[in-house]
């Protein structure tokens, strides 16, 4: 039978052949992968591990007699548990409230602007507003409490400013389970006498646990890669990311940080495996049906009015803290004086600060990333989900592989794999310190991102659709640009936004990586805010927020008025 | 169509599909061969599972086959994609382009073939008529009913010209009511236009109304081909019988001859029945009898026994005890005639030269 298999095989590899544009994307998608994702991880194993020419252990053998790396270890270990337990639950908080107790309309306004603002806002600004509020010359601490030796330094920062940052994006991921529970299960157990706590704990919580252990798992990886927050309010307590960075940037230990960077990658990607491939899996078989009909929501005053109340104050939180950043920086001294309010230090970034190039640069990078990014995501989900090839297992595993590599992995990647040329041969060496290499790896951190949410867009279209395309003579290239596309235009839309958000936002893997000539806002806000400079990082943090919204509101604005669901929606 | 016909030839085609449970390999369609003639309307028929839609796929392009060669006309056209092959695909789900109206979904295949504008708009326009689309040119596809929508797909489909036109259950989504007149409808406009057809069904009615030759498909291989008639009152198997209208199966030996007539013994009456080349006396014998080619009378055919009866409008529907076997019958017309109740004994009567041995 093997033998006669081969002809199937052998006509498809032929009828691939005669598409020669397919054919070529997929060999220039393959050679992009496999150069800027897995080479530069396969050159810090390789790096680890061959010391003088031959395989040792010696680096890691010397790594883990430094005590702080260590303890960076166990650190970051536990700042992830603990942040991953907090977002989950406050995450699961926020969406029980939302999918089933009515709750007044003022607060679900608040919940749609938690959901929104870690989308548009710089991933470490918490960190900004927590200093501001609750340092030791913070606003809250200091002028209405008056307490003056208060701390925010250290683990529990850490903690309280990554779980605000993080359980946003639980409470969209469990909103989504929830409301994919039929609410029949619930009216059934209601029915044969369970009370409303007892429907909760014997149904619904069982149903959504896996998707909990989804929601927790992912907080954990964000958390354990999470690089600005430790960097700006960790202070001494260093976690896995900041001690690599400070490997290279203050001991000059490539070969030390890269051995370091495997020992975290390793951490992230064990995750990553088990709530991919054993998690997801999981979600999905629990939660396959469709809610039948709308849910009755919870009417109850007993349930009702803690839940809102205890919801409405964590938003109301979370909100002010936000707003602290753009009102920070228009203290005139911060931690003395704070009135009257003055404009000086966004003037200051501009005349002082080269604020100017700054934001030129980092927009422009951005912009030339992100339609990059979103393109390639399209194309690849396209690929995996409509298209049969070999190596397609290949495309779709590397593509997501990237989702699970923190930035300051990557980053130390790209310094030892292209500092010195592929294989410190010199070749491709002029592509270091430069634009391009900092364009590819904001590629590179948006890729998985775009690339999920374009295979779940594409999984909605009947793959009939594009056969009946191919069938009427249209080549892949004419059924990708005239009915692929279009169909997920919205998709497509939101991936370029994200992506230049995204990229605009990112630090993690660029602050290695970036030269001189290039000045970026968030390199910038991290600098001002180790130097203590809160006002100048608002500043810029501010700018930066206004950026990426405007960014945000214009596509809504574009999906709106030229969106594919308008025009097939209307009936 | 000023087109030459081309007719569709499969040699011993065969496709392998690994079991996703087991990993292991199995037949699809195995060892296939099929002559489709030039104009005519095939159906592939059969039970959901039988490869038949597969078959089809891999005429598309969609599939390639395992072993074999498929060719359209003289030309082998194994090694061309689906958008290099002379056909034109109906799917089930339509698959129209939500984004483009009606329109332009009709004249993608044409804009595709870089035809002249003009002439797009009138055979656009041209094709729509036939299909009786006329002035609803410019309406999105998700305002179109479903029937509408069939249509569309059928005139997406000819309008290219192409040499086959292949039929992916298209009318399965659709209402009991509108599946009897879209299929008189596409047999017209099949007839009309004189194209290929190759359709792919499991209803046994649209394979009759439809076809100049039906192609049962059982367990990846062909069962029987042939016109409906042959396939209806000659069936070479228990399993075409039964899957194309309704079926008695009478087991019987053959107890001897009686001129051009083989005798059997069927629960204990002798029959004579047409004999056909090579039956032998002591050999077991199953006879198929049609439910509308039997009826009940006092006396004169197999005694038998009444346990249901149930007026139906247009006939009356027995099931009848004859010895061990149960036979189903339909009595038409029954207005003014008896009617046997439950349990009554009354004698089972047919033509014996109505029946089909097997």
């Amino acid at each position: 039978m093997a033998a006669k298999t081969k002809q199937s095989a052998s006509l498809d590899r032929k009828k691939l052949m005669a598409d020669p544009i397919m054919v070529t994307t997929i060999v220039v998608l393959i050679t992009l992968l496999t150069l800027f994702i897995l080479y530069p991880l396969a050159i810090l194993l390789v790096d680890s591990f061959v010391g003088d020419g031959s395989f040792s252990l010696s680096v890691f053998q010397r790594i883990f007699q430094i005590s702080s790396f260590k303890r960076a270890i166990t650190n970051t270990l536990k700042v992830g548990f603990v942040v991953g337990i907090l977002s989950s639950l406050i995450g699961l908080l926020f969406a029980y409230v939302e999918v089933y107790v009515r709750m007044p309309k003022f607060t679900g306004g608040l919940f749609k602007v938690v959901s929104m603002l870690p989308v548009v806002s710089p991933p470490f600004v918490l960190s900004l507003s927590m200093i501001m509020l609750f340092g030791k010359a913070g606003i809250i601490t200091r002028f209405l409490l008056h307490i003056y030796d208060n701390s925010v330094y250290g683990y529990w920062g850490i903690v309280i400013v990554q779980t605000l940052t993080f359980f946003p994006v639980c409470y969209m991921m469990l909103k989504g389970l929830l409301k994919n529970i039929d609410p029949s299960l619930e009216e059934a157990a209601r029915d044969m006498g369970a009370g409303r706590l007892k429907v909760f704990t014997s149904v619904t919580l069982p149903l959504m646990l896996p998707g909990l252990g989804n929601a927790f798992l992912v907080t954990f990886i964000e958390s354990i890669a999470d690089f600005a927050n430790p960097m700006i309010i960790g202070g001494s307590y260093d976690t896995l990311a900041t001690t690599i960075y400070l490997q290279i940037t203050g001991a000059y230990d490539k070969p030390g940080a890269a051995a370091m960077a495997v020992v975290l990658l390793c951490i992230t990607l064990l995750m990553f495996a088990v709530q991919k491939y054993y998690l997801e899996a999981k979600t999905a078989a629990t939660l396959t049906g469709k809610a039948s009909r709308a849910r009755m929501m919870i009417e109850d005053k007993s349930v009702r009015v803690p839940l809102t109340v205890l919801c409405t104050l964590v938003a109301v939180f979370v909100i002010m803290m936000y707003i602290c950043v753009p009102i920070g920086a228009c203290f005139p001294t911060w931690g003395y004086k704070f009135f009257p309010l003055t404009g000086k230090w966004f003037t200051q970034v501009f005349t002082r600060y080269k604020g100017f190039k700054a934001f030129k640069d980092s927009f422009m990078l951005s912009l030339i990333a992100a339609p990059i990014t979103a393109l390639l995501s399209m194309i690849i989900s396209y690929l995996v989900v409509k298209r049969n090839f070999k190596g397609k297992g290949f495309i779709e595993a590397v593509s997501m592989l990237a989702m699970a590599v923190p930035g300051t992995v990557l980053g130390v990647g790209y310094i030892r794999g292209f500092s010195g040329g592929l294989f410190h041969t010199g070749i491709l060496q002029g592509l270091y310190g430069t634009g391009a290499i900092l364009i590819i790896v904001f590629i590179v951190r948006s890729l998985p991102t775009g690339t999920r949410s374009g295979i779940s867009a594409l999984r909605q279209i009947d793959k009939s659709i594009e056969e009946s395309a191919y069938d009427m003579g249209a080549d892949s290239f004419k059924v990708f640009m005239t009915v692929t596309l279009p169909l997920i235009k919205d998709s497509f839309l939101s991936g370029l936004v994200t992506a230049f958000v995204r990229s605009i936002t990112a630090i993690s893997a660029i602050i290695l990586l970036v030269t001189p000539s290039y000045l970026l806002i968030t390199v910038q806000i991290n600098e001002f805010a180790e130097k203590g400079a809160y006002s100048l990082a608002c500043a810029f943090a501010t700018i930066l927020i206004l950026i990426t919204y405007g960014a945000v509101l214009l596509m809504n604005l574009f999906m709106k008025y030229f969106g594919t669901s308008r025009k097939m929606k209307e009936d | 169509m000023e087109k030459i016909k081309k007719g569709v030839r499969l040699d011993h085609i065969s496709k392998i599909y690994q079991d996703p449970k087991t990993g292991k390999d199995f037949y699809a369609v195995k060892d296939t061969s099929l002559e489709i003639e030039p104009g005519s309307f095939v159906t592939l028929l059969g039970p959901s599972g039988c490869g038949k839609t597969t078959t089809l796929r891999m005429i598309a392009g969609f599939e390639s086959p395992d072993e074999g060669e498929i060719y359209l006309g003289e030309e082998p056209i194994n090694e061309l994609t689906p958008n290099k092959r002379d056909t034109a695909m109906v799917f089930q789900s339509y698959a129209l382009l939500p984004h483009y109206n009606v329109f332009d979904n009709v004249a993608y295949g044409l804009k595709l073939r870089k035809v002249p504008k003009n002439e797009i708009k009138n055979r656009v326009l041209k094709i729509l008529d036939l299909v009786e689309l006329t002035g609803m040119e410019e309406r999105m596809t998700n305002q179109l009913s479903g029937g509408q929508q069939q249509r569309v797909a059928l005139a997406r489909a000819l309008v290219i010209e192409p040499s086959v036109l292949l039929f992916d259950e298209p009318l399965s989504n659709l209402d009991a009511k509108l599946r009897v007149s879209m299929r008189t409808e596409i047999r017209r406009i099949q007839q009309e236009v004189g194209i290929t057809a190759i359709y792919v069904t499991h209803d046994q009615s649209e394979a009759m109304a439809l076809s100049d030759k039906i192609i049962i498909m059982s367990k990846g291989v062909v069962a029987q081909m042939g016109t409906p008639q042959e396939i209806y009152y000659h069936p070479v198997s228990e399993f075409v019988a039964d899957f194309i209208g309704e079926a008695n199966f009478l087991k019987g030996r053959m107890i001897g001859k009686n001129g051009s007539n083989a005798v059997l013994e069927i629960e204990g009456n002798s029959l004579n029945v047409p004999d056909h080349d090579g039956m032998e006396t002591g050999k077991d014998y199953t006879i198929v009898l049609r439910p509308e080619a039997a009826s009940l009378a006092d006396r004169g055919g197999m005694p038998c026994r009444v346990v249901l009866s149930c007026f139906m409008g247009s006939y009356q529907n027995y099931h009848v005890m004859v010895g061990n076997t149960l036979v189903k019958l339909e009595e038409h017309n029954p207005k003014n005639k008896r009617i046997y109740q439950v349990d009554e004994t009354c004698s089972l009567v047919f033509d014996p030269e109505s029946v089909h041995v097997l």
